[in-house]
């Protein structure tokens, strides 16, 4: 009887400290991470090749998904807009939500889905494969070799993709707005350029997508180092990944904009 | 892969990345690099101000001549002082005379400035003298409220 009163009890338990615990693991990893960027840094070419797998390699995503968001932005904010006659300031419209808010989010959530799960992935692969032992074995340490230029590759990509789909946005609103609805093309840009500020709202944007690649790479990594070494461990993982990405993401974005704006 | 070919698609990438950042700053938030020596200040003193802020434009004649710097309040005489920097390729007369007109119903408001006749230009830091404040819609529906009801108590004095 007490057993069965006290069961549910002790799993909530255990699920906090399980949480607790998982998260003061991902911040040691997070400076055992920073600790040893030095080297990777110095051997800037491991960060190079890794830019080019989860930056260069997520590009086709960015810009076509930019493009219809931007497209849909365009068709959307028009039939909203015309209804109060302001029609014109689709570009103001389009711009800002793409700046502020739809750009990074959406720029992490794809980066997350496309290039966080490859991370996790191959690490947790590396892992179940015993690399990473075979590495420590050699004296190579493997956070340094392996784990840290990815974390940084990521971070550093993450604003260029971030940027790139705002200026694909942009251009399929204009795409649809000047060129398949007909609004003037100077009112389109004009009220764009009124009413963006460089320093509120684009660079705003890139630093919060500078965060947001720093948790996606953080979390992809960590899961991959953390994942359970066989073939099932290691998709539950690179699942893990995807979601807690898009929770943290959203979360963040919460913050950061009460802070920013 | 070999790790020439790595380096090029990366350096790709940076390149598209840098290319996006100046596109947002120059075409999308219109970051026109502005040096001191291409524009020059004058200034206008207003009673009020109304809802006019720091970079709104200037006009003259619709057309844009500068931005307004910035705005304080004057502690001698109460009076807000708007700074506006001016395209050096546009001088003004002396008596030139500066209001603040909103675009449109419920847009955004801006300094307009009407060139006078005096062949003496503005030198750069001269005081518009001529100046009309802002259109406060609340006070202008305040006096007609007033006007009206006077209006109506004038009527009721004459009718016994």
């Amino acid at each position: 009887m007490l057993e069965t009163l006290l069961s549910p009890l002790r799993k909530l338990g255990h699920w906090v400290i399980e949480a607790i615990w998982r998260l003061g693991m991902i911040s040691r990893f997070f400076v055992a991470i920073l600790m040893n960027s030095g080297q990777s840094l110095l051997r800037f070419h491991l960060v190079i090749r890794e830019m080019y797998f989860s930056g260069v390699l997520s590009l086709i995503i960015i810009v076509v998904s930019g493009l219809f968001v931007g497209m849909v932005l365009g068709l959307q904010g028009y039939t909203t807009l015309v209804r109060f006659g302001s029609a014109d300031a689709l570009g103001a419209l389009v711009a800002l939500s793409l700046l502020r808010e739809l750009g990074p989010v959406l720029a992490a959530l794809l980066f997350a889905s496309r290039a966080g799960s490859a991370m996790t992935a191959e690490i947790g692969l590396m892992k179940a494969t015993e690399q990473l032992d075979a590495m420590s074995v050699m004296a190579v340490n493997p956070v340094a070799r392996v784990v840290a230029p990815r974390f940084w590759a990521g971070v550093l990509s993450m604003p260029i993709l971030a940027a790139l789909f705002n200026v694909m946005g942009i251009i399929g609103g204009y795409a649809v707005g000047v060129l398949m609805i007909g609004l003037d093309s100077g009112s389109y840009w004009s009220q764009m350029q009124a009413n963006v500020d460089l320093h509120v709202d684009v660079v705003n944007g890139l630093i919060k997508s500078l965060f947001f690649g720093m948790a996606v790479t953080l979390i992809a990594v960590y899961e991959g180092f953390d994942a359970t070494p066989t073939a099932a461990g290691v998709s539950a993982a690179t699942t893990r990944t995807v979601v807690t990405s898009a929770l943290v993401i959203l979360a963040l974005d919460f913050v950061l904009t009460a802070f920013m704006f | 892969m070999k790790r020439s070919i790595i380096d090029l698609w990366v350096g790709i990438f940076v390149a598209i990345g840098l290319a996006s950042i100046a596109f947002l700053s120059l075409k999308v938030a219109n970051l026109t690099p502005q040096s001191a020596d291409k524009s020059y200040v004058l200034y206008a003193e207003f009673d009020n101000i109304g809802g006019l802020k720091v970079k709104a434009p200037v006009k003259a004649a619709g057309v844009l001549v500068g931005r307004v710097s910035s705005i304080e309040l004057d502690p001698k005489n109460y009076m807000a002082r708007v700074n506006l920097s001016i395209d050096s390729q546009y001088s003004f007369s002396q008596d030139t005379s500066a209001e603040i007109l909103t675009a449109g119903l419920l847009g955004e408001q801006y300094v307009g400035l009407v060139q006078g006749g005096d062949p003496e230009d503005l030198k750069p830091g001269g005081r518009i003298a001529l100046t009309s404040s802002a259109l406060v819609l609340e006070q202008l529906i305040g006096k007609f409220m007033t006007s009206f009801a006077e209006g109506g108590a004038a009527k009721d004095d004459k009718q016994p």
